[in-house]
């Protein structure tokens, strides 16, 4: 598909999900109290989007990953939360 | 499905849908003994084929103690054990869905017990990869491991719910990589349309992830006709949804479809 077809087809649905970003951000940042790990993650997510690099999404998702290579000592919960919470 | 109600058969069956294959996975809580999971394994071998042949859908099932439930040792033992006795029933592909969840050390020796088991028993293996931000390092983690066993032929293996940042690792191996479509929360049909574009469609195909979430067992057929909309050929189309599949599963003997 050309450039001008790929935006015929999924600009209006990015652009939703983009104003649904903003408004997220603007509910977190509107909210009494600290931001945790997760949304450190997250901005540092974001700035990949600006960096005009190939593989966003894999960049992205390698922002939000554990990068740690050794088995943890036992599982404490099934669930995943999105981010590490290792994040710096 | 156990988890799903009886009208997904129908609306399976309906948008063209061939078989359906349905791994061993968690109960959305903890079986309490190995007796819930002898259950477990006669409803996936015995009661849902009957409930899809109402149908006209063959099912295939998948055995094994799902990573959720593998940080209790004993019990992962207890209900392995029961494992070989149903490798013979007519719909049992393989042992799956194994892997991990948290990437535990319990969890690593529970996938090598399977490992062990499917190798031992010349079995197809279909592996699950952790969610979110464990999706990585178990990734590496199960991929390192298949690899390690020599008795386990990379193309009798399916590493699933692979993403952008997964798929190369899995298809570097040898192994198949499979994406598993969500309504919300993790990859979506434009998502594994773009992943087809970027790495090929060689060792690869689709599921639709039909579990105690939301979930939508049609996810595939809407791929396929996303797929049209992107201007894939009816042939890629074909390849992904269904030759791709057909082609890893009848690796195993008894995945037969009637004739179309
Ligand atoms: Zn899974």
């Amino acid at each position: 598909m050309t450039r001008q077809q790929i935006l015929d087809l999924y600009f209006m649905d990015a652009r939703c999900k983009l104003i649904d970003l903003a408004a997220f951000i603007d509910r977190v940042e509107r909210s009494a109290g600290e931001e945790d790990f997760r949304m450190k993650a997250f901005r540092q997510a974001l700035s990949e989007l600006s960096k005009g690099e190939t593989e966003k999404a894999k960049r992205v998702l390698m922002t939000l990953s554990d990068p740690t290579t050794e088995p943890i000592a036992a599982a404490t919960t099934k669930a995943a939360c999105g981010a590490w919470p290792g994040t710096k | 499905m156990v988890s799903r109600v009886t009208d997904d058969y129908l609306d399976m069956i309906t948008a063209g849908c061939q078989a359906v294959c349905e791994p061993a996975f968690w109960a959305g809580f903890d079986r309490s003994s190995a007796d819930g999971f002898y259950d477990y394994f006669c409803q996936l071998t015995e009661h849902e084929p009957k409930r899809a042949a109402k149908f006209g859908l063959p099912h295939f099932s998948w055995l094994c103690i799902n990573p959720k439930e593998s940080e209790d040792i004993k019990l992962a033992e207890d209900v392995i054990a029961l494992i070989p006795k149903f490798l013979d029933k007519p719909n049992v592909l393989g042992i799956g869905e194994i892997g991990l969840n948290k990437n535990s050390r319990n969890e690593i020796k529970v996938l090598e017990k399977h490992v062990n088991l499917a190798a031992e028993h010349n079995q197809l293996i279909l592996v699950h990869t952790p969610h979110l931000e464990d999706k990585l390092k178990g990734t590496r983690l199960i991929t390192d491991l298949i690899k390690n066993d020599k008795r386990i032929k990379p193309e009798r293996v399916i590493i699933d719910h692979v993403e952008e940042h997964t798929v190369q690792i899995v298809l570097d191996t040898g192994m198949w990589a499979g994406m598993t479509l969500y309504p919300e929360s993790k990859c979506s049909p434009a998502r594994a349309i773009d992943m087809v574009e970027m790495y090929g469609n060689e060792r690869i195909w689709m599921n639709c992830a039909c579990d105690w979430g939301i979930s939508d067992p049609l996810a595939v057929p809407k791929t396929a006709f996303e797929m049209r909309k992107r201007g894939h050929s009816a042939e890629a189309i074909d390849k992904l949804v269904y030759q791709n599949p057909l082609r890893f599963l009848s690796q195993c003997s008894k995945f037969k479809l009637p004739p179309a």
